[in-house]
């Protein structure tokens, strides 16, 4: 194996089995919070549990290691084909190893062939930067929390959403009504406001490299996504939906352009098996330090 | 905490009600969409396996055969119960089901066949695969294996204090319709 293939091997082996210090936090004060005793504070303390013993076995979080997302920030003439040469190659090792599970599937025939390398799989996201340095960031989503994601088209009749940010706040409350406990809540939202179809997924997605802790540095969004929050939290759906304080950890919500005929607002739900992870490389491909 | 213990009897179960937080111990059945659709059609069980007064599991584990040739689980969280909906009701009533452990809930169809035929479901916390793997202290058997795969397969599991939620009892309330109709009600106030 090359200096970059270990690298990435170690980097899905600690985003399948280490949840991120900013989510564990995030996770730990929200345990804290619900009512002592009841059965949300008891299905936070199970989750608690389920980080120790996944962190201490370097086994999964959770059975269901989902699709494997690289983001890549990298400098001019960085040879991306060597790149995603090695991440295939590690997401074979890393399933061999049982840090992914045999997750990926034909769609036409059904196979698995066992491998989670194919077509679209992983998906890998490059990115030209001016600056020397090699960031890679790893999302594992799974598939129960990527089922509720929603995509709305604005003027929404049913819901009363006009095309400004009232209406957007009210087709992403209603995703988080929708989705009540079947994204193993508390879950966090990535939100893009504009953007064509494909891009506004992809971009909510993105939302979700985000550090939990972070401030969206446009005040309108900034706003927006802490009444998100607070707002969900308010409902009473509670982590996995057994009602509760904590519906939500957090909402990151960015903005891009879109065409005068369309309005979208595309939501991505990611679950409280937060995993995500990242790295800086060193010249030789290894790791020179960590991310989150 | 109630403790629930094999074989689950139709009193206990009916006993249970809607935020009841059960500990699972005895022998419990693993069986996802492969097993359903089966049972469903009519397919058999294999002989030597029996649902009547058990447990199935929405589950496809992670499983590693040792060099003996037993069974280790390497993880086991509940999967997404919803997909099971069309089949459930029937194979509570033609197999005497007492309960169904998964994750998000179910529909109508089922919370009839439990409250008519006593059965109850029970949420798993999603996600929490290793906790749950950790009550499985044995792996007593699996059939299927080569018909549907490991993930699909019917794994006869020995768990201890397993714990779970009664978020559908055998009384027609469910905690989902519940919390669904309270959440709504509270977001109709704050748009
Ligand atoms: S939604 Fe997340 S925590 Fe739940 S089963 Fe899927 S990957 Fe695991």
């Amino acid at each position: 194996m090359t200096e970059l293939q270990t690298a990435l091997l170690e980097l899905i082996r600690r985003t399948s089995a280490e949840i991120p210090d900013d989510v564990h936090r995030a996770l730990l004060a929200a345990g804290a919070n619900e009512q002592q005793g009841s059965i949300a504070a008891n299905a936070m303390q199970i989750i608690d549990q389920n980080i120790a013993l996944a962190k201490n076995k370097s086994q999964p979080i959770c059975q269901d290691t989902g699709s494997v997302l690289f983001y890549v920030d990298c400098p001019v003439g960085y040879d991306q084909i060597t790149f995603a040469e090695a991440a295939r190659e590690a997401v074979r090792q890393a399933t061999r190893k049982g840090y992914l599970r045999q997750n990926s599937v034909d769609s036409l025939t059904g196979k698995n062939d066992g491998t989670n390398v194919g077509p679209g799989a992983p998906a890998l996201h490059f990115q030209q930067q001016r600056a020397p340095e090699i960031n890679v960031r790893l999302l594992l989503k799974g598939g129960g929390c990527e089922n509720v994601g929603a995509q709305y088209s604005l003027p929404h009749t049913a819901l009363g959403a006009n095309r400004d940010l009232a209406g957007c706040r009210k087709v992403i409350l209603d995703a988080v009504l929708q989705a009540q406990g079947k994204g193993c809540g508390p879950g966090i939202l990535g939100v893009c406001i504009g953007g064509d179809r494909a891009t506004g997924y992809e971009y909510s997605k993105q939302q979700l490299l985000r550090r939990l802790d972070d401030r969206n540095p446009v005040p309108e969004l900034d706003a927006l996504e802490q009444d998100i929050v607070q707002t969900a939290n308010a409902l009473g759906i509670g982590p996995m939906g057994f009602g509760g304080r904590t519906t939500l950890l957090g909402a990151k919500i960015g903005a891009v352009n879109r065409l005068p005929a369309s309005f979208f607002v595309s939501i991505s739900y990611m679950c409280w098996a937060y995993r995500r992870q990242g790295v800086t490389l060193n010249e030789a491909g290894g790791i020179a330090r960590w991310l989150y | 905490m109630i403790k629930l213990n094999f074989p689950f009897t139709e009193a206990a179960v009916r006993a249970l009600k809607v935020g009841d937080e059960v500990l699972i111990s005895g022998v419990v059945f693993t069986g996802r969409d492969a097993v359903h659709k089966y049972l469903y059609e009519g397919g058999p069980l294999p002989p030597g396996v029996s649902l009547r007064d058990g447990i199935l599991y929405h589950c496809g584990p992670v499983m590693l055969q040792q060099a003996d040739g037993t069974w280790q689980c390497n993880a086991a969280g509940p999967t997404t119960s919803i997909r099971e909906e069309p089949y459930q009701g029937r194979i509570i009533r033609d197999h005497g089901v007492r309960g169904v452990i998964g994750k998000g809930g179910m529909g109508e169809g089922t919370l009839a066949a439990c409250q008519e035929h006593g059965c109850v479901y029970l949420h798993a916390v999603g996600g929490a695969a290793q906790v749950l793997a950790a009550c499985i202290r044995r792996v007593r058997n699996v059939y299927f294996l080569e018909q549907f795969g490991a993930p699909e397969a019917i794994w006869e599991l020995d768990v201890v204090d397993f714990p779970a939620v009664v978020t559908m009892d055998a009384h027609g309330r469910s905690l989902h319709r519940e919390v669904f109709q309270h959440s709504q009600a509270e977001l109709a106030r704050r748009l």
